[in-house]
């Protein structure tokens, strides 16, 4: 064997071990995070995690009860004002605009999804928080739906424009408007793609904790109604995370936890619904 | 599966199956106006002459439409190429029985030349190899075309023996010179019908089974 | 034997008893008629001038290379070309001598509906999919009955009555187009359009359309769209002739396929070009 020959099978081999050995700690990296949270929190998830309150201050015990209903809250909240924008948007730019409008909304969506959260978040505080001189449910919903809009918007856009072009000709040929067919063709043609993208943007903003931080703020009790400042998910684990009591760290890495358990699911989930295939039909 | 195309190639079969009946009537006519010394007859043949060459005609377009419409094979492209040449025959048939039906009009001027012994024998066979043929045809009978080709011979001796006959009697009286003359070609044209049914015959087994029977002297390889 | 021969009676029975009948033509009725077309998309033009009709009750198609305009032509007839934003038409065309651009044009494709190149079933059932039209039209009456005797006129009840309720995608791509067709019929269209129908499906399944068609002339109009003038040969009564936008011949089909009045006719239809 040449010289030459022999480098070149060295060089290709080692490509492919680093290159593995990347993939590999990628993967690595989430499954040393989840083990990580397990371990930490796995024994504090309880059934008194899942419904005391916080308890007070240095004692031992207590829940996240008021977290996780306020996370849910701020999370309804965000899905009615990211989802509709989103899903409505996105019909405008896959069926009726023209190239510049569409590349101009496209565009303008891409840079909202790349303004960091904490922007974000005082954009709410001046729109909402300042006007009512309280933080809020409202608030912080606010700031998370605003970060639901783009992503909700461009995946919903994609699916709606993976739909083929024959199936709207087809019902437009049998006299069908062009909102008939956007409705009773086109979007249950995509009903998949577009479950899976609201899905999706659902777990990416119910993780979110900047925007939180000063909308809704935080609140120890149960917060009643929209317009008191409510506990989150996010902001307890950073609350409690960086507090000098060992509970609270157990209780850090409990919500943690949850947290990315719930994340994972809702991922699951949404592959598993996009698997079974989007609607093309056979030929 | 029943394509379109059938019912055109049915009416084409319709046709040309009336435009058969048409030809074996005329045949059927013009030999008894000889044989019974009829006028009346013979001047229906000539009537009904253009009934026949208007189906020719009719035919032929027929066949041309639907071998450019319709991608035929097999037997029924066969099918429709035979009742081209089919057509043809009888065509031919039907002018031969005018031509018989002619020669009757100039033989009934004169006395007849000796009782028809020959000719009415001669008539039956080509009036059953014609009606044979074209039975052949609608049943697709590969077995009655063949009967209808063995019969050629026959025909062929009848027309010998009538012209040896009658020679005798023009050497023997010259007055009988003329009719007994038409006679032989009446024995002529009856032939000729007989020929073009074994044609129509020789159709009908290329139909069926696809072989070319005629001239079987010539050597296919 | 001769004398008892000549006895016999000279009406003798031919094979055939009575002499074939012809068949009266009706006279014809032009159900769309088109005048003067011309046709853009932005500024290159498509069609020139080209005027034709299409006779009531009977199929007509239209053949021609590759880029002549005929699917074109096609898709002007149901307005279908108002999807793509640079097209213009100029010129007049007429259903029942009503302007087709005057009318409201979703109440112009009920009366004139397309079934496409390749089948297009909706992600539905089979059952949804045929009662789509009904549907969205606000039919009165019973919706399965019409469902049912659409699925009859396109040969494909027999095959799919006891599975309406499974996915039209399940169909084999024959019986999928069978079933545009229906969609197609069951608003009970004047006039249907249909755009190289069989050039997806195989042999037979194409057999079996032709023969659909032929059968369904007598409930409606046809204009088909096909690049297989064989196909055009067997099954339509005119033929219209395009090359590069222009309409060349329209005669009989007979008439076009056996004695051609243009060169250029004669040299397409003998495989000489295109």
């Amino acid at each position: 064997m040449s010289h030459r020959l022999r480098w070149r099978k060295f060089v290709s081999h080692f490509m492919l071990t680093m290159t593995g050995l990347c993939a590999f700690v990628a993967v690595a990296v989430l499954f040393f995070i989840l083990g990580y949270l397990l371990y930490h929190g796995g024994t504090s998830v309880s059934w008194n995690f899942f419904t005391k309150l916080p308890a007070p201050v240095g004692e031992v015990g207590g829940g996240m009860a008021n977290a996780i209903v306020g996370s849910a809250k701020l999370l309804i909240l965000a899905c009615l004002l990211g989802v509709p924008i989103g899903f409505f948007g996105a019909i405008y730019l896959a069926e009726f605009s023209g190239g510049t409008t569409a590349f101009v909304v496209r565009y303008a969506a891409d840079l909202l999804n790349g303004v960091p959260s904490i922007v974000i978040g005082i954009f709410a505080y001046s729109l909402v928080v300042l006007p009512f001189k309280h933080f809020s449910t409202l608030a912080g919903g606010f700031a998370l739906g605003l970060m639901m809009i783009p992503i909700t918007l461009r995946s919903t856009e994609e699916f709606l424009r993976a739909v083929p072009r024959a199936l709207r000709e087809g019902a437009m040929a049998l006299g069908a408007s062009k909102w008939k067919t956007i409705a009773s063709v086109v979007v249950p043609a995509a009903y998949r793609g577009i479950l899976t993208a609201v899905l999706l943007s659902f777990a990416r903003v119910a993780g979110e904790t900047a925007p939180l931080l000063f909308t809704a703020f935080g609140n120890r009790f149960w917060s009643s109604g929209w317009s008191q400042p409510t506990a989150s998910l996010p902001v307890m684990i950073f609350t409690y995370a960086i507090a000098p009591y060992d509970d609270w760290h157990r209780q850090a890495w409990a919500a943690g936890l949850v947290l990315l358990g719930l994340i994972l699911i809702i991922n699951i989930v949404a592959r598993v619904i996009l698997s079974r295939g989007v609607a093309v039909p056979r030929t | 599966m029943e394509r379109h195309f059938e019912r055109d190639l049915n009416d084409l079969k319709e046709r040309l199956l009336w435009m058969g009946s048409l030809a074996e009537r005329s045949v059927h006519q013009a030999v008894h106006s000889v044989l019974d010394t009829d006028e009346q007859l013979a001047s229906r043949v000539l009537a009904e002459e253009d009934a026949i060459n208007e189906l020719q005609i009719e035919v032929d377009d027929r066949v041309v439409q639907l071998l450019a419409l319709h991608q035929l094979m097999a037997m029924d492209l066969r099918f429709v190429l035979a009742v081209s040449r089919i057509n043809n025959d009888l065509e031919r048939i039907g002018d031969q029985a005018v031509n018989i039906a002619q020669g009757s009009l100039r033989i009934l001027r004169h006395p007849r030349v000796k009782p028809y012994v020959d000719l009415p024998r001669m008539s039956e066979v080509v009036e059953e190899m014609v009606r044979d043929a074209l039975n052949a045809v609608v049943r697709r009978d590969v077995e009655l075309a063949q009967k209808v080709l063995a019969s050629d011979d026959q025909v062929d001796n009848y027309r010998d023996q009538i012209f040896r006959e009658l020679l005798t009697y023009m050497m023997g009286d010259s007055s009988v010179v003329f009719p007994a003359f038409e006679l032989i070609l009446v024995a002529k044209n009856l032939e000729r019908i007989g020929d073009h049914a074994t044609n129509i015959a020789e159709d009908v087994i290329y139909i069926v089974q696809g072989q070319d029977v005629r001239h079987p002297t010539v050597d296919r390889r | 034997m001769a004398s008892v021969r000549s006895a016999v009676s000279v009406n003798i029975t031919p094979p055939v008893a009575t002499p074939p009948s012809r068949e009266a033509q009706a006279p014809l009725v032009m159900r769309m008629t088109a005048s003067k077309v011309n046709f853009y998309y932005g500024p290159k033009q498509v069609l020139f001038d080209v005027s034709l009709n299409i006779a009531s009750n009977k199929v007509t198609s239209l053949i021609g290379p590759s880029g002549c305009g005929k699917s074109t032509l096609l898709r002007i007839l149901n307005r279908m070309h108002e999807t793509v934003r640079t097209s213009r038409v100029e010129g007049e065309i007429l259903i029942d001598n009503q302007n087709i651009f005057a009318q409201d044009v979703t109440a112009l494709r009920r009366r004139v509906g397309m079934v496409f190149q390749r089948p297009n079933p909706f992600p539905k059932s089979i059952f949804e999919n045929v009662a789509y039209g009904l549907r969205i039209n606000g039919t009165k009456g019973s919706i399965s009955d019409a469902v049912e005797k659409s699925l009859r006129h396109s040969a494909l009840w027999d095959e799919v009555k006891d599975q309406l309720h499974k996915s039209a995608y399940d169909l084999s791509g024959g019986q999928q187009q069978r079933l545009c067709i229906a969609r197609a019929l069951a608003v009970e269209p004047e006039v249907l359009l249909l755009d190289e129908p069989c050039s997806a499906l195989d042999p037979i399944s194409t057999a079996k359309i032709e023969e659909l068609l032929v059968q369904l002339k007598d409930l409606c109009t046809i204009a088909i769209v096909t690049h297989n003038m064989q196909q055009a040969a067997r099954v339509s009564d005119f033929t219209a002739f395009l090359l590069t936008g222009q309409l060349i011949e329209f005669n009989p089909t007979a008439q076009l396929f056996t004695t051609p009045t243009d060169a250029r006719t004669e040299a397409y239809i003998t495989g000489r070009f295109g």
